[in-house]
Order: structure tokens, then C-alpha cells, then sequence
């Protein structure tokens, strides 16, 4: 092969590429290599430190959930044929991937009620703040306006974008766990460009939709909404702000879908749809929107069409969104994105189906209300948030003991049981806060042992402090 | 391949078909309509597909086979790196320890996890000659999201406000578009006669108004810019900062690092380099490193190790009470971060793609110093012997029709030119491209770098045989003595895919994206 090229050595070809002054000229400082196996043991003896769901019984959520994957959708990701091609630029040998593209976009349409999806981006928090960019090109507006329900990730993620492109963010706060409809109305003017918030929002608790969106459209049309104190309002024949939801996908079966209650954009997080937990990614997120956002969205798209020989195919299409043909111009720099965690989410969908999708969420709602009930049942502990409102698969708690000594007593015991809500929020309103997740492999034998240990973890801890106290 | 007639999950199966068992329900029965008022229920369930679980199964196998893959041949793919996936890593990442671990895990009981991102962290620092890294950006793109968020804050801190950053005409797409949604403005840069950055437009470009360079390196064109030092100077003279685009870092691991070039800040394509999947189209995984002056603004969490006293046990972690602790550090507090913090923030949920860090710490531990070293030095050396078998080929003079854009050798990948192809043979780079499916390769790039006439980007990368570069090379060759012969036919390509050229102007013209269901 040096005979080809014409050196005497690969040294020779560095030597006339790269200075001298910035070569290495050393070996790298990293441990020699291993034969495979060696490797392997030692990613299992990481693997075994850690405690994962399959080690305790596990109700954290907050963004990410231990729902079961079935077993046809590792076989399917695992086949080369979708793990190892990279973007569809050659359509004529992509007809696999793209055509997984246009059947997830017809998914998440027909889950969210919006006419337009693309094939996926990052993942959640990414995509409210990618949503917010769109916006922006949108209206041109700059201060946004963002429910305190909103998950905390995304509400940091939206900040530190929306810092680049030069846009505000006003937090509205929540009032007994849901947004503040007045302050909502209030916080929204003719300035404002988009509006956000999550449904479930962030605590669990169901948002009243259609009410939000069309408090955000009225007020920031000067309207204001009514029994609200909104004075704001823009010039006449302004458009209302983009109405940005962040929604948990997983409860559309059962909650009215967003294209339904007013909203222009619905993004999230896609972990839930047959996606695992994997520490917290790689899993996808999803990006709906009205019709008219079709040429301002993000990321890839595919579309059908035909061949030369009149064939149907798909193609990637809107091409010209894209940062590889519009570069500065670009609706977004997003290139790789989450492809082969999107196929994940449309072969589990079709796997749960039509029927299969609007059982789990009703099993969900079911055992969500039954753990709400008997937790609060609990001694020291109580609902952080008025029981009439309603929670469909995770809710919050608050204990009347330290959070963090109370999960420690219940780790001990083999049982994770919820996110300390102060520790992610920081928010005084939510000290002694546990957010408590329930999925399908949930059962009702594992709720009640739950209580059993949250219960005498709490009351442990309060006989400790009680015994500190005297 | 599959070459039936394309039939989507959504024509598929007959009502009341379906893969899903429910769980029994244990617990009473909860009525929606009582808990929820109506309008916040959904009226009719999506129309999701009712198929049984065989049906779904045969379903994605057979489109699956209406894929190529990198699995079943050669994909020279410029910039884009698509080297063997080595199976183990795909074993290791689905250990439920890894897989089901999750993400708001405490750090106590999550040792492995927060060892495995650190080591990574630190693996990272040395290759890239930056000490500090954080592993959250989601891909490529999102890095230098990152990059320039970060550049952002550095020059703020500084009570500077700068409008402009410097990137190449040869530079990927993503630069310019991240430039624009960091809230910058775009100042292209000229390449010289041999495809580098020309420094009088460097010189004249840079002041005080520039916020930073950023520079893929070796570049799109597969050169290093032997400049480079006097660039960084340059850069830096103006106050600027200067972005290491990672995605050719391929070329150079082990050899040369951007920190010792002068770069302020690096992303890595864990995609790319260090062998997580392509999974058409993702997930990727862009981890920064960056020097002492940006690490005060980098996103947060970051993993560090602290070194124990008298560690307790936690759960099942056997750590004796001299082992190291690792933690998340999400810096100064979540309220701080909020009011004062100089990090920028996060930039999505979590701590990062974790899934696909396993993969590339895996692929580090086996490789190691000398493996990484080898796999650049082997990258280098198929893309220099691909570039001679062509250069070399006389019948016909591939020298001639396809001469190379810059340079004589390369390094990770090279460009040539369509142009002479086009205007002698009538055949363009498109149709090269597509008549290469016909011969069951993958076509280089194409139209990238856009400074090249019908440009072809070619990385074969270190995992390739010399045979399959000869082959790839005996193809090209075959194709354009055929298109001497006759150029409709590479015209009319392909032939033998599950579809044949397809109508992407009528795709964007009147936009289909969905099934009507």
C-alpha cells in the first residue's frame, strides 16, 4: 500500500502534513488495550455498582420512566440494517429508514392532533428550547413566557438557549400545583413570542389546556382572558404568541391531545415510548406542529413521492430548513439526531396499538390513584398538592421528615421510592417533596410495599427527630 | 434488496389485531370521566396500527431490508467516519446495570455509572490535550451549540460584547447554522490554493468584534492547515476564542491534539471516532473538552472524584473505605446556577447520551493509547491508498476525470472533482454516485465541501481491507469506462435498489409527511 501512495512509511505522510510543533510525540496517557472479554468484565463490574431498576423496585420519573420494552424492539434495533446506516442522503438504498421516518411522524401527528412532525430530535428539555428557536423565527419576538410547571430541565435548557438568541424568559409561578392562570395572563404581552408549559406538567397534575392556551392567545392580543388581570397586548393585527406544550406522550391516550387544546407546538420526551432508562439517554425527542411551522421546523423530514418509475418511495424533504443546503440561514443547526430511538417509539406504539395504547394509559390512571390514596394514607405524609387535582402517573407527596433520611431508610430496604422534588426544583415551596412515578410494572403488590416501607421510613425518621428534639 | 411495492404499518392489520397484552388490572377501576372533566380527556383513541406482534415483527424485518448498511458494505462516507461497530458494545450497553439504571439514580448508587463517565472524561481530556470536559451535549451539532454558548459567556465575563465568529467556506454546515442560533453573525473565511485557511483574509477578518474561529481540522478537504499555530495566534491576538469542530478527529487521535494546536475548545462525535452506531440517523453524543479559561462556564452536571473518608457502603457497591467517590457536581447549587452561576446552564434533561458513552469508553479500553494511534495512522493510510489506486488507474485516467481538489496526499479523507468528469464524460457526480448502489457500495459525500466542482468526499476509514478498496477503486473505474462507452446508463441509475431515482422536487413542492389515515 506505501508502494501505491509512494512514502516509505505512514510517519512520512504525517510528516508532510502536520508541523512538527504540534505532533504528540509521546503516547497518549490511557491504559493499554484489552482482548474483548477483558472488557467485557469490566463493563460488567461498572454495570454491577450501579443499582438499577431491575435491582430495587424503582418509582423515580421526573422525565424518564421503567416502562417495559418489549423484546421485538431490541431484536429490531439491534439488526445492522437500522443500527449502523447513518442519515438517508441516498434514498434509493434509505427506503427502510425513511419509510420508519414518515410512519413515526404519522404517529406522533395522529398522538398530538398537529398536522406536521419531524423524525425526531435530541430528546426533551432540547426540544421545548429548540421550540422556542422556532418561535423566535417565527415572530421575531423575544421574551417568553414559561409556566413554573414546566420540568425543571427544560426550564434551564429553554434559559441557556434562549441566552444565545437573545430571548427572556419570565417564569410564572404555580398555584396549589398548577400554572397560575391569572399571573399567566398577566406575564404575556403584545412582546411576547411564545408561551410554554407541560401537561402533565412537572408535579404530575393535569393542566387545564385549553383554558392556558387560550388565556396566552387572548392576552397577548391585548384581549385579556377572562377573570384574568392581563393588561399586556400587542398591536393591532399582531399574532398571538406560539402556544409551546411539553407533554408526556405516554398519557395520550387517555388526555385530550394537544392540537385539541389550542396548541401550536408540542414537543417531549420520547424515553417512554419503548426507549430505556439508559442513565438518561440515549432515547428521542418528539416535535409536532401546526401546519403553517411545517418550512420553520427543525431537524429531518421525510416525505413520499415516487420514482422515476412511479414507485412509491420517500425521500428526506424541506431540505432547504437544513443546516448542509442553508447553512447561516438554517432553521436549526441540528444534524444527528435520534433516529434509531424513534424507530423504538413507532415500533412500540404499533406493538401497544390502537386499543393496547388507551388500556396501559387507563391501567396507569387506575394505579396512580390507587398509590395516591394509600399513600397519603401513610402517617407524616400528605399530597404536596389538593387531592381534586388530578394526576395520571405521577404525583407528589410531601413528608414531614427529612427527604433525603427517608429514601436512604427506604433504599436500605430494596425500594426507590420517588425523586426528592427540592433537590431538582429547589423551590421552598417543594422541601420535603417526593415525586413518585408509577408504570406498568408497577403492580398494586409493589405500591403496597411502597407504603409499608415509605411509611415506616417516615415514621422512623420522625421518631428520630422526635427523640433529637426532647 | 426488498423491491416489493411500499406498504406502511398503518395499511397493515384489520381492527382488533394486536401485539400487546395489558397487565390485569389490580387495583379498582378508575372512571376517567369522573376524575377528569371532559375536555381534558381525549374523545377517540389515536389511530394507532392493530397489527399482531408476527405481523409487526415481518413488518420491520422486511423494511429493514430496504436498507443499506454498514453492516453489509463499504460506506465511504467523507466526514462522517463510518467505521466497523464492534458487537461488544452493543452487549455491554444493554447490561441492566447500564440499561435500566436511572437517570436520577443517586450518585451513591450509581457508582458505576459516574466511574464510567468520569474515566470517560478523563480519556477524552488526554486525547483531546483540554482538561476539562463535560459529556452532556446530545451530538456534533449540540456541541458546538455549546462551543458557542460558552464563548458566549467567556467574552461576557469580560464585559466584552462581540459580534461576529470566523468559520472556513470548507466548513460543515452545522458551523454556520450554530453560529446563527448562538445569536452570532457569520463571517466567512477563503481557503488558499492549498486548501487551507488564507491568512491575508484571516488578518484582514480578525479584530476586536470577533467572537471566534471555528475550524475543522484537519478540514473538510481532508488537510491539516500547517498554519495552524500562527492561526491560533492570530486568534487569540484578537481576544477571540478558537472551536475545534471534532467530526475529523479521526485523523489524528494519538498523533496531534487540538489543545496542543491551540484550540479553547473541542467536540467530540462519540458517533464518529469512537464507534456508537449511526442508527440512521442517531442517537449521536458530542461531548466538549475545553481549557482552564472556558471550563468555569461549562454546562453542568459534571462528574468528579472525590477522594472518600471512611466511605460508607451503599447498597450493593462493594467499595472498600479507600475507594474514590464519584458524584455529579452540579456546581454552584440549582439557585446559584440561576442568578449568578458563570455556567451556561444545562443543555438538555440529564447528564447526556450515557448509552452511547459505554460504547466509547468501551471502545477505548480495548483499543487503548496504541490502538487509538493505530486506528488514526490506518485511517490516514487507507485514504492515502484509496486516493493512489485512483490516481494511479489508467483505463481510464482517473487522474484526469476525478483529480484530486488540494494537495497531493490526505489525511483521514480526501475531495475530489466531478468537474472534468461532468464536462468530458457527461456524467455527473450524482450519477456516479447513484450508479456506485448498482456495484453495492455507498457513494462518497457528495456536493461537500461547496467550494469543490461536483465534489465527492471520500473516507474509507481503518476498518476497511485493502481488497475492498481496490474493489471500490475497480468500480469507479468500471463505471466511467462504461459511461465512455455510454453515459445513460450511470445516467439512469440505479437499477437494482428497492427504488430507483426519486422525484425530490415533487417531495418538496407539495409535502406528504404523513400517512392520512
Amino acid at each position: 500500500m506505501l508502494d501505491a501512495i509512494g512514502v516509505g512509511s505512514v510517519q512520512e505522510i504525517f510528516d508532510s502534513q502536520i508541523p512538527a510543533p504540534v505532533r504528540l510525540g509521546r503516547a497518549l496517557d490511557l491504559p493499554a488495550g484489552l482482548p474483548e472479554q477483558d472488557v467485557y468484565e469490566h463493563l460488567r463490574e461498572l454495570a454491577r455498582r450501579n443499582v438499577s431498576a431491575e435491582d430495587e423496585l424503582c418509582f423515580l420519573g421526573a422525565g424518564m420512566y421503567d416502562h417495559y420494552v418489549p423484546a421485538l424492539v431490541d431484536m429490531l434495533l439491534e439488526r445492522s440494517e437500522f443500527l449502523t446506516p447513518y442519515t438517508p442522503y441516498q434514498p434509493e438504498i434509505s427506503q427502510g429508514g425513511l419509510q420508519v421516518m414518515y410512519e413515526y411522524q404519522t404517529a406522533i401527528s395522529e398522538l398530538t392532533g398537529l398536522a406536521v412532525s419531524n423524525a425526531s430530535v435530541y430528546e426533551g428539555p432540547s426540544a421545548v428550547a429548540s421550540a422556542g428557536y422556532m418561535a423566535k423565527l417565527h415572530n421575531g419576538r423575544s421574551r417568553f413566557v414559561a409556566s413554573a410547571g414546566l420540568h425543571p430541565h427544560s426550564l434551564a435548557t429553554l434559559r441557556t438557549y434562549a441566552h444565545g438568541f437573545g430571548a427572556e424568559v419570565v417564569e410564572v409561578p404555580l398555584r396549589d400545583g398548577l400554572t397560575d392562570i391569572d399571573a399567566w395572563s398577566g406575564a404575556i404581552d403584545g412582546d411576547t413570542g411564545a408561551v410554554f408549559f407541560a401537561q402533565p406538567n412537572f408535579y404530575g397534575l393535569v393542566e387545564d389546556a385549553p383554558a392556558l392556551s387560550a388565556a396566552a392567545k387572548a392576552a397577548g392580543l391585548g384581549e385579556g382572558a377572562p377573570g384574568s388581570g392581563g393588561s399586556g397586548g400587542g398591536p393591532a393585527g399582531q399574532a398571538p404568541p406560539v402556544v409551546i406544550a411539553q407533554v408526556d406522550p405516554i398519557t395520550l391516550g387517555l388526555l385530550a391531545p394537544p392540537g385539541e387544546c389550542g396548541v401550536d407546538v408540542a414537543v417531549g420526551e420520547g424515553q417512554s415510548l419503548g426507549n430505556r432508562l439508559d442513565y438518561g439517554g440515549p432515547s428521542f425527542g418528539f416535535f409536532a406542529a401546526r401546519e403553517e411551522f411545517l418550512r420553520r421546523m427543525p431537524g429531518r423530514i421525510a416525505g413520499e413521492t415516487r420514482d422515476v418509475d412511479g414507485r412509491r418511495g420517500f425521500v428526506l424533504t424541506l431540505q432547504t430548513r437544513e443546516q448542509h443546503i442553508r447553512r447561516a440561514k438554517a432553521t436549526s443547526n441540528i444534524c444527528t439526531s435520534q433516529a434509531l430511538n424513534a424507530l423504538a417509539g413507532v415500533v412500540y406504539l404499533s406493538w401497544l396499538g390502537r386499543r393496547g395504547f388507551a388500556e396501559l394509559g387507563r391501567l396507569l390512571l387506575a394505579r396512580t390513584h390507587y398509590a395516591r390514596n394509600a399513600l397519603v394514607a401513610l402517617e407524616g405524609v400528605e399530597a404536596l398538592h389538593p387531592l381534586s387535582r388530578p394526576a395520571v402517573r405521577e404525583f407528589a407527596l410531601r413528608l414531614d421528615a427529612d427527604v433525603a433520611a427517608v429514601r436512604e431508610r427506604c433504599a436500605a430496604q430494596g425500594v426507590n421510592p420517588g425523586a426528592d422534588l427540592h433537590a431538582l426544583t429547589g423551590r421552598e415551596e417543594d422541601r420535603g417533596g417526593l415525586l413518585v412515578a408509577i408504570t406498568e410494572r408497577r403492580t398494586r403488590a409493589h405500591i403496597d410495599r411502597l407504603a409499608d416501607v415509605l411509611g415506616a421510613a417516615v415514621a422512623a425518621e420522625r421518631q428520630g427527630q422526635a427523640v433529637g428534639a426532647s | 434488496m426488498q423491491r416489493e411495492a411500499a406498504v406502511t404499518i398503518f395499511e397493515r392489520g384489520a381492527p382488533g389485531r394486536r401485539a400487546f397484552q395489558c397487565p390485569a388490572l389490580d387495583v379498582p377501576e378508575v372512571d376517567p370521566g369522573e376524575l377528569l372533566p371532559a375536555h381534558l380527556l381525549r374523545a377517540a383513541p389515536p389511530r394507532l396500527p392493530e397489527v399482531s406482534e408476527p405481523e409487526l415483527v415481518r413488518h420491520y424485518v422486511r423494511l429493514s431490508k430496504r436498507n443499506f448498511d454498514l453492516d453489509s458494505g463499504f460506506y465511504p462516507l467523507g466526514s462522517c467516519t463510518m467505521k466497523h461497530n464492534p458487537r461488544l458494545h452493543e452487549r455491554v450497553a444493554a447490561l441492566p446495570g447500564h440499561a435500566r439504571l436511572h437517570p436520577l439514580q443517586d450518585p451513591p448508587r450509581a457508582q458505576g455509572a459516574l466511574e464510567l463517565m468520569y474515566n470517560l472524561q478523563q480519556a477524552l481530556a488526554e486525547i483531546s490535550g483540554l482538561p476539562h470536559v463535560s459529556l452532556q451535549p446530545s451530538a456534533g451539532s449540540h456541541g458546538e451549540l455549546a462551543g458557542v454558548l460558552l464563548t458566549r459567556a467567556y467574552h461576557e465575563d469580560r464585559g466584552e460584547t462581540r459580534h461576529r465568529i470566523l468559520t472556513p467556506d470548507t466548513a460543515h454546515g452545522t458551523n454556520p447554522a450554530t453560529v446563527t442560533m448562538a445569536g452570532f453573525e457569520v463571517l466567512a473565511l477563503a481557503t488558499n490554493a492549498e486548501g487551507g485557511i488564507d491568512m491575508d483574509d484571516l488578518r484582514a477578518k480578525a479584530d476586536e468584534d470577533i467572537a471566534c474561529l471555528m475550524l475543522t481540522n484537519p478540514n473538510t478537504l481532508g488537510l491539516f492547515d500547517p498554519n495552524i499555530a500562527e492561526i491560533a495566534e492570530i486568534v487569540h491576538g484578537v481576544g477571540a476564542t478558537l472551536y475545534y469542530d471534532g467530526a475529523n478527529l479521526n485523523a489524528v487521535m494519538g498523533l496531534s491534539r487540538p489543545g496542543d494546536m491551540g484550540f479553547d475548545i473541542v467536540h467530540f462525535n462519540l458517533h464518529k471516532s469512537f464507534t456508537q452506531p449511526h442508527g440512521g440517523g442517531g442517537p449521536g453524543s458530542g461531548p466538549i473538552a475545553v481549557s482552564e479559561r472556558i471550563a468555569p462556564y461549562l454546562p453542568m452536571p459534571i462528574v468528579v472524584r472525590r477522594e472518600a473518608e471512611g466511605a460508607q457502603s451503599n447498597g450493593k457497591a462493594s467499595a472498600g473505605a479507600a475507594a474514590p467517590i464519584f458524584d455529579l457536581d452540579h456546581g454552584r447549587g440549582l439557585m446559584e446556577a440561576r442568578v449568578g452561576s458563570r455556567s451556561i446552564g444545562r443543555l438538555r434533561g440529564f447528564q447526556g447520551n450515557y448509552g452511547c458513552f459505554v460504547r466509547a469508553y468501551a471502545y477505548i479500553c480495548s483499543l487503548g493509547a496504541e490502538g487509538l494511534k493505530d486506528a488514526s495512522e490506518t485511517a490516514v493510510l487507507n485514504a492515502n491508498y484509496l486516493l493512489a489506486r485512483l490516481r494511479n488507474e489508467t483505463h481510464p485516467p482517473l487522474a484526469e476525470y476525478l483529480p484530486l481538489a488540494y494537495g497531493k496526499l490526505c489525511l483521514h479523507e480526501f475531495v475530489l472533482s466531478g468537474g472534468p468528469m461532468k464536462r468530458e464524460l457527461g456524467l455527473k457526480t450524482l450519477d456516479l454516485a447513484k450508479r456506485l448502489l448498482d456495484h453495492g457500495f455507498h457513494p462518497p459525500t457528495v456536493y461537500f465541501p461547496l467550494l469543490v466542482d461536483e465534489a465527492l468526499m471520500v473516507e474509507p476509514t481503518e476498518t476497511e481491507t485493502r481488497e475492498t478498496l481496490d474493489a471500490f477503486a475497480e468500480a469507479i473505474a468500471a463505471i466511467l469506462r462504461e459511461a465512455a462507452e455510454d453515459p445513460e446508463i450511470a445516467r439512469g441509475a440505479p437499477y437494482t435498489t428497492p427504488v430507483r431515482r426519486l422525484d425530490e422536487v415533487a417531495a418538496a413542492k407539495n409535502p406528504v409527511i404523513r400517512q392520512a389515515l
